[in-house]
């Protein structure tokens, strides 16, 4: 069945989908806990410092995040490699552009691949300034709120993020249709429903993000 | 109408190509637009030149032998085959682009004729049912709800032009694969045999080298016939319902 999936395109896709839509539930949660940074330095590091207490006295200090953090690896892994391969096959499917070309389908959707790359390189950024610290100017370990306050500081720091937010709001709002199509849950009755869902979603995770930014740039977090 | 032609002219599959333009003039707006590239070759025959080729059958719209990407659109501006493309589309005046179809899987053998065949070997894949050939049998035989039986004919509708490989960027034959596979597949007559298709269509798809799906839509704007795009989100649901079936067994 392995076999069957990996070695097909349509298997692929699947795997494509499956592996997106855990990143997907993934951001939203994510997305969610940043806003606590509205309600000050100490809630938000206290929220920070539970995160890696999850599932405690069952689970040992940090055990559920390791957990997280190694589905949320191969998810990542899973969907560049896909990825990688389809895009690979789609190039070599059609090697003669047209003389008289003409591009149709939407933003969203012809960015894909770029905006896929983009995303890699910025979760990359992301990690290297936010969890190990290794980019930032003033990184001090066990304080989220004051190395958040402290890249957003940047404009540098502010560009890489809005840029990457908004990159991922086109993702998904092509990405989390398709995976819809792609597993097969798409039809005609549904389809107006599912476009919006991935468009409320896309704008929602977008707006949710870039909110933190904002908040330090115009003061309302310091 | 008095027109300029830009088109694909290569000798032969292995030949390299190049957009040649004309001139035609006396096109009538009531002409299809087979009927103008006749004009165009007649011209060509009387100066000595090898006239275009090009696909062409019926000429009704429902043989799938024309093809043509005009202007960048495959079968041209309208919905529609190119041989019910007529000529009052476009305005006096015009330059008009005319290539074959582009895709790995659909190699160019002359001018705007490109090789099919990997269509045919798609449905020699699993695009049939399996029953005893003889008299015809009685129609009401075999019951099928009114909503399968206009479902399967939308899909049964799919002419096999390939208007949805040349249209995608991907040239992917996923739209042209699927309604093959949900016309039968609804059916009584298809069930036997729903499992082992859509496998082994998918796989025979995947064989030919045409890419995969990334749901731009393309296929489905250019189709003459219609087919919907959710087509292919179907095909997807019956390719995974058998991929778990076969391997439970």
């Amino acid at each position: 069945m392995v076999r069957t999936i990996w070695g097909s395109t349509v298997g692929k896709k699947t795997v494509m989908a499956v592996s997106g839509l855990i990143m997907l539930l993934y951001l939203v949660v994510h997305m969610l806990g940043n806003l606590k940074i509205f309600f000050g330095a100490g809630e938000f590091n206290h929220y920070a410092h539970w995160l890696r207490t999850i599932g405690e006295p069952f689970m040992h200090y940090e055990w559920t995040l390791w957990l997280v953090r190694v589905v949320l690896v191969l998810a990542v892994v899973a969907h560049a490699v896909s990825a990688y391969q389809l895009s690979r096959r789609d190039i070599k499917a059609r090697p003669q552009k047209y003389v008289h070309s003409k591009p149709r389908a939407s933003y969203a959707t012809r960015t894909m691949r770029w905006g896929g790359v983009i995303l890699g390189l910025f979760i990359l950024w992301h990690l290297l300034d936010l969890t190990t610290g290794t980019v930032h100017t003033d990184f001090q370990p066990g304080r989220p709120y004051q190395n958040v306050v402290a890249t957003f500081s940047t404009w540098y720091g502010n560009v890489i993020y809005i840029v990457a937010m908004l990159a991922l709001g086109l993702h998904i709002r092509h990405g989390l249709w398709s995976a819809a199509q792609t597993l097969g849950v798409g039809s005609r009755a549904r389809d107006r429903a599912l476009k919006a869902a991935a468009n409320v979603l896309a704008l929602l995770l977008t707006a949710g993000f870039i909110a933190v930014p904002v908040g330090v740039m115009t003061g309302v977090v310091s | 109408m008095k027109l300029t032609l830009r088109v694909w002219r290569q000798k032969n599959a292995d030949a390299e190509g190049a957009m040649a333009t004309y001139e035609v003039d006396g096109i009538s707006p009531d002409m299809s637009f087979l009927e103008m590239l006749d004009v165009l070759n007649e011209q060509l025959i009387l100066s000595g030149e090898d006239p275009v080729a090009f696909d062409h059958d019926c000429r009704e719209g429902i043989c799938g032998a024309c093809s043509l990407v005009i202007n960048g659109e495959a079968h041209g501006p309208e919905r529609t085959t190119t041989c019910q493309l007529h000529m009052r589309s476009f305005k006096d005046g015009d330059t008009i682009d005319i290539e074959p179809w582009r895709a790995a899987a659909f190699p160019v053998v002359k001018d705007l004729v490109v090789d099919r065949s990997a269509f045919d070997r798609i449905i020699q894949a699993g695009g049939y049912i399996t029953a005893p050939t003889g008299s015809a049998p009685e129609a009401h035989a075999t019951p099928v709800p009114k909503a399968d039986a206009d479902y399967a004919f939308e899909h049964a509708e799919c002419i096999g032009c390939g208007a949805c490989v040349a249209a995608c960027p991907n040239g992917a034959a996923m739209l042209f694969t699927s309604a093959k596979i949900n016309h039968l597949n609804v059916l009584p007559q298809g069930a036997p045999e729903r499992e082992t298709r859509v496998l082994n269509m998918v796989a025979q798809m995947d064989e030919e080298g045409f890419g995969g799906c990334t749901l731009t839509g393309e296929c489905a704007t250019a189709c003459p016939k219609g087919i919907p795009l959710t087509s292919i989100t179907n095909m997807n649901k019956e390719w995974l319902r058998a991929t778990r079936k076969a391997a439970k067994r």
